[in-house]
């Protein structure tokens, strides 16, 4: 059985002009131990798709699918209290912003806490400890020193290491990442991702990476959903689609690469869309 | 025109003064140390560093937003001091800046005619008909259409604000054009379409260009000399191949490793690995 199992996700939100379809029909399935990417440029609704799968969409939008499981749970028919259970201790997800996913009133340490307090039946010194082992295992120098600092104390990578230990606190099922690394320098991103890819593998976690950026794709993923506006293009295992991509927005998504540049001009996605027709 | 030479930055430094509280000290920052550049007519020169290495604070020297507090610069044959001098109108008119945030950098309450036309208002005595006039040449040139003239910034995407940011930037006509991260907050596909422009503009209007960017690959393709800068310091400067085929600074180094790679071979190998 798959981890995470979705069929047919449709996604539409109310707005003053009617309604707007973000997400047309779409498949996802992720197993244990396996990193899947969702690749797709703004408006593909990558993302759309895994926040109506946490239920943290606003009300303005309708889900429906066919098919919503986590481990065999429907999560279509969860009460909003019973979500709560899963989200945050099965299923956790990080964000692109990690300065922006902390609340600068409190400190790191308490941000920490409140999460292992609502999921788990630890106290006191022993949620203390929890913290601390966390930190050290996301790689944050000084841990103990660091439960009392607060975000804009930190840097960038540092607030994205604080946001996987939070993550990962409860030992999660599945972890989805959307653009962790976008907003952090190209060497600190080449840390996150090693350090998100070392956790998912030791813990045998699922994990789903939410990007724009081929280059992440090819580092991290296992398998690899393709998205444009809203549908799905495409999908292969990593080393196939970069190989031999099928789809016409895969290819031209893969020739628009600047290293893959041949001539002087860089091939546009809109020259194969009038080639391609997609 | 190997020897013209059109941006000569001779050992600039920058130093900030940062405050003191009441139990601190104030004390000084050198955002820049030392830098020294030469970038001939017509040609790009890329600077790659990561946050906080000077580049945006070099970018703000070249484009006379900040005073250098030390060392010379020279545009075109024209002394750039202005803790000394000012600015001319005559300065203005040799650089121009393209922002890396198209949502930001454009008033939200100005229409693209006026947003255009500004520099032109600012900086000539042209007069109104004749400025509407450019803009609307202008507004072909960075490929979108005249009736976009009336328009307000939120109706247009990312990509097509950053062709009017652009189209602002060449109105008084520049001879030195500095872009700091101008593709960094595009997609994939409209990175390529103004990496296009760009390089369109640039053979048309023999425009200089200093990039600033932390994309190696960008770099790579648009370049042809690259320095990398470190805290404030230069640790590396060549020709593109010189410095992608064999760089010298450990930092450089690190840099390139940490870049992902996204050919089929690097796949390949990682996957083996994984598997192992």
């Amino acid at each position: 059985m798959s981890l995470l199992e979705i069929r047919n996700l449709r996604v539409e939100f109310d707005t003053a002009k009617g309604p707007f379809r973000a997400l047309a029909g779409v498949d996802y399935t992720v197993d244990a131990g396996e990193v899947l990417a969702i690749v797709g440029e703004s408006g593909s609704g990558k993302s759309v798709a895994m926040l109506a799968t946490m239920g943290l969409l606003p009300d303005s939008a309708t889900i429906t699918a066919d098919k919503m499981e986590f481990e065999g749970l429907d999560l279509r028919t969860l009460s909003a209290k019973e979500r709560r259970k899963v989200i945050g201790k099965d299923i956790s997800m990080i964000f692109q912003e990690p300065i922006a996913s902390l609340n600068p009133c409190f400190t790191v340490g308490f941000q920490m806490s409140e999460t292992l307090k609502t999921h788990t039946g630890l106290k006191g010194k022993q949620i203390k400890d929890r913290v601390v082992e966390l930190f050290e295992a996301v790689g944050i120098p000084d841990p103990a020193g660091r439960l009392n600092a607060f975000p804009h104390q930190m840097s960038g990578g540092q607030c994205q290491r604080v946001m996987i230990a939070m993550a990962i606190a409860c030992s999660p099922k599945l972890l989805i990442a959307d653009e962790p690394t976008t907003a952090l320098d190209v060497t600190i991103q080449k840390q996150i991702l090693d350090l998100l890819v070392q956790i998912q593998q030791e813990r045998g976690m699922g994990l789903i990476m939410i990007t724009h950026d081929m280059g992440v794709v090819a580092e991290t993923a296992d398998r690899v959903i393709v998205q444009y506006q809203g549908r799905k293009m495409e999908e292969a295992d990593v080393l196939a689609l970069f190989e031999n991509p099928q789809n016409p927005y895969t290819k031209a998504l893969l020739s628009a690469l600047p290293e893959n540049a041949t001539g002087d001009r860089l091939p546009t996605v809109s020259d194969f869309a009038q080639a391609g027709g997609f | 025109m190997a020897d013209d030479i059109i941006l000569k930055v001779r050992d600039v430094y920058r130093t900030y003064d940062i405050k003191g509280g009441l139990f601190k000290k104030g004390s000084q920052l050198t955002a820049v140390k030392g830098v020294s550049l030469d970038v001939e007519r017509g040609s790009t020169l890329a600077v790659v560093g990561e946050s906080g290495c000077g580049k945006s604070t070099l970018a703000r020297m070249l484009t006379m937003i900040d005073a250098q507090t030390s060392g010379s610069i020279e545009i075109d044959g024209l002394p750039i001091d202005i803790s000394k001098t000012g600015i001319s109108k005559e300065m203005r008119q040799k650089v121009q800046i393209v922002f890396q945030n198209p949502y930001g950098s454009l008033n939200p309450r100005q229409k693209i005619g006026h947003v255009l036309e500004e520099p032109l208002l600012l900086n000539t005595d042209m007069p109104a008909a004749e400025r509407r006039d450019l803009a609307l040449q202008m507004l072909e040139k960075v490929g979108l259409p005249p009736e976009h003239y009336g328009r307000y910034p939120h109706m247009f995407s990312g990509g097509q604000r950053q062709r009017i940011a652009i189209a602002r930037a060449i109105m008084m006509k520049p001879k030195l054009l500095v872009l700091d991260e101008p593709v960094s907050a595009l997609d994939l596909s409209v990175q390529a379409q103004i990496l296009n422009l760009l390089a369109d503009l640039q053979e048309e209007m023999n425009l200089t260009y200093v990039f600033i960017s932390h994309d190696l690959s960008v770099v790579r393709y648009i370049a042809d000399k690259v320095m990398v800068m470190y805290f404030g310091e230069v640790v590396e400067y060549g020709t593109r191949d010189e410095v992608f085929n064999d760089p010298q600074h450990d930092y450089t180094k690190t840099l390139f490793a940490a870049t992902p790679r996204a050919d089929v071979e690097s796949i390949k190998k990682r996957l083996a690995a994984k598997a192992a």
